[in-house]
């Protein structure tokens, strides 16, 4: 495919505004990441002694920052695994036109498309210690005592399941979406012709459209594995990483020890732990887009 | 028989579907109506711990509403999101629209590289780069100012609209410029003039992303912006509108659903094109 040499110049011309702004305000701070995870730097200090990795070591040591990397992994794994099954369901119930499917939708796509910030305040309503809805529910039908109510954000594993229901609440509209679309580009023909061959509609599912959407399902989980594993917006604001740091994740407590805390550095290399997954998913990633080019 | 069984087996799929539909339905959008219940519900109503929270035990009243809009910097966080989101779609159709038909018609090959490249930039969490970020900022002099995410917002719309218009830009058959530059118009005019025309639509939907990502992103404002007052909904409202420890509930999920739903409303309509930029070509 050739391109002339004019069509060529222009392109860059037009290009490197874009491309000036992402080095300049993307690749500095990733630069400079690095640099204070492996340096001496605090909120202040206008000098730079290179420590090697002295902020590693020491992280490595804490047991917060150890209980955070665990939370992390919980997080996204329960998170996801909870999104991808409900997805699959959901996409399945969407797939085909009928009355009322654009209100059905509009309802269940909330929670993606609505700021998270404000889902996850409803939330915090919803789970408060003294006017929970869902409390007043369960004391009402009587599967809890009245001064025995659960609290959602106060016990430790009760606080972690919530915020892995409520980011699971948000992720899964997005999940959904996405399969839909795999689902919707799958030949119609195909699971009819098994039809016709005598196989059950659950038959035809697991054994001819599940494995058809493999590549899809890989993309929704590949997505929704960097939106989790690398959020704080959800833990914050329902928990702040309490009761005694039980529900820390690995942003948050980034956010606590380099923006509160005014740790730069430590701050920088608990980030930096985040970039092992970031940079296997996007390997992954570019794995599926090259697949899909040859296909 | 086979008839039968066909109309038993659709049977069967309606009852999955609309029991599906509706138990996701209901655990899906109820945080949205409980914010609508709670909203208009009187203060000793919602405190009242012997009433059931489901039905108005007083009569509803406009006192949240009115609190919100009268004694809150909700407005004041309202216009700020405008502002922001209307400057930040204005840096990001500069920067990105340009890029984008570079990208897919004027560097051959290793436009396409390029792209994928930059797609992987919009990966790039926030919760990476928010601590040298901060640096970054105060070394421009924007720490507490609106501008400081004005500026920084879009490194996030750019690369993902530079991923979407480049698809857009490649579905455009390129004789329609070919045919354009043989009646004497320039490569940039042909550009002007008749590709961005035919590619309102696509421009439209990067209008609304970034527009939207103003209002949705919570890390960056909450790290550089430390007065309420420069703040944007998405922050103000859950960690401003609650005083010391004290939160009013009633305000608080006002804010929250007046917020939401024409947010919610107009990224709906849009969502499809989005979701064609996260798919990554493993949709045909």
């Amino acid at each position: 495919m050739g391109v002339s040499r004019g069509a060529e110049r222009l392109g860059i011309a037009m290009f490197a505004p874009a491309l000036i702004y992402i080095f300049a305000l993307v690749g500095t701070p990733l630069f400079l990441a690095f640099l204070y995870s492996v340096g001496d730097v605090t909120v202040g200090s206008v000098g730079y002694r290179f420590v090697g990795l002295e902020n590693f070591a020491s992280v490595l040591q804490n047991p917060t920052f150890r209980g955070a990397l665990w939370h992390s992994f919980l997080f996204t794994v329960g998170a996801q695994l909870i999104v991808i099954i409900c997805a699959n369901m959901l996409a399945l119930a969407l797939v085909d036109r009928f009355r009322g499917r654009g209100l059905v939708r509009f309802f269940i796509l909330l929670p993606w498309v609505a700021p998270i910030s404000l889902g996850a305040i409803g939330w915090k309503w919803i789970l408060d210690s003294i006017y929970s809805v869902i409390n007043w529910a369960l004391v009402k039908l009587h599967l809890v005592g009245p001064f025995d109510t659960p609290m959602w954000l106060g016990e430790s594993s009760l606080a972690m399941m919530s915020v892995i229901m409520v980011h699971a609440w948000r992720m899964l509209p997005f999940s959904t979406v996405i399969l839909l679309a795999g689902l919707t580009a799958i030949p119609k023909d195909i699971p009819e012709a098994a039809a016709v061959d005598g196989a059950g509609f659950w038959r035809t599912h697991f054994q001819i459209t599940l494995p058809m959407m493999a590549p899809i399902i890989n993309v929704a989980v590949l997505f929704g594995v960097i939106f989790t594993f690398t959020d704080m917006t959800v833990v914050y604001i329902l928990t702040r990483g309490g009761p005694y740091d039980s529900t820390q994740v690995l942003p948050s407590l980034a956010f606590f020890t380099g923006i509160l805390g005014g740790d730069l550095a430590e701050g920088a290399a608990i980030s930096v732990f985040l970039v092992p997954i970031l940079v296997v998913i996007a390997w992954l990633m570019l794995r599926l887009a090259h697949r899909a080019e040859v296909v | 028989m086979a008839l039968h069984a066909t109309a038993r087996r659709r049977l069967s799929f309606r009852i999955y579907r609309w029991s599906v539909l509706s138990v996701f339905s209901v655990l899906l959008a109820f945080p949205f109506v409980w914010m609508a219940i709670t909203s208009f519900k009187q203060t000793s109503d919602l405190y009242n711990v012997d009433n059931n929270p489901f039905l108005f035990n007083e009569t509803p009243t406009l006192e949240h509403v009115n609190l919100l809009f009268e004694e809150t910097m909700f407005p004041q966080w309202f216009f700020n999101t405008m502002f922001a989101g209307a400057v930040v779609v204005l840096i990001t159709l500069l920067l990105a629209v340009p890029a984008a038909y570079a990208l897919a018609r004027l560097t051959g090959r290793w436009g396409e590289r390029l792209g994928i490249g930059i797609f992987l930039v919009y990966l790039i969490p926030p919760t990476l780069l928010f601590i040298p970020m901060s640096r970054v900022v105060s070394l421009l002099g924007l720490q507490d100012s609106l501008w400081s995410i004005i500026v920084v917002y879009p490194t996030f719309t750019v690369p993902f609209s530079i991923w979407l218009l480049m698809g857009f830009f490649k579905s455009i058959p390129r004789d329609l410029e070919d045919a354009a530059m043989v009646d004497g118009l320039t490569r940039f005019q042909a550009f002007t003039r008749l590709v961005i025309p035919i590619s309102f639509s696509g421009i439209l939907t990067v209008v609304i992303f970034s527009f939207t990502l103003v209002t949705q992103e919570f890390v960056y404002a909450l790290t550089f912006i430390s007065s309420a007052s420069h703040q944007t909904i998405g922050v103000g409202v859950p960690i401003y509108l609650v005083r010391g420890d004290v939160y009013y509930w009633g305000s608080l999920m006002a804010a929250c659903l007046i917020a939401s739903i024409p947010i919610a409303f107009f990224y709906n309509l849009f969502l499809d094109r989005f979701i064609s930029g996260f798919t990554v070509g493993a949709v045909k």
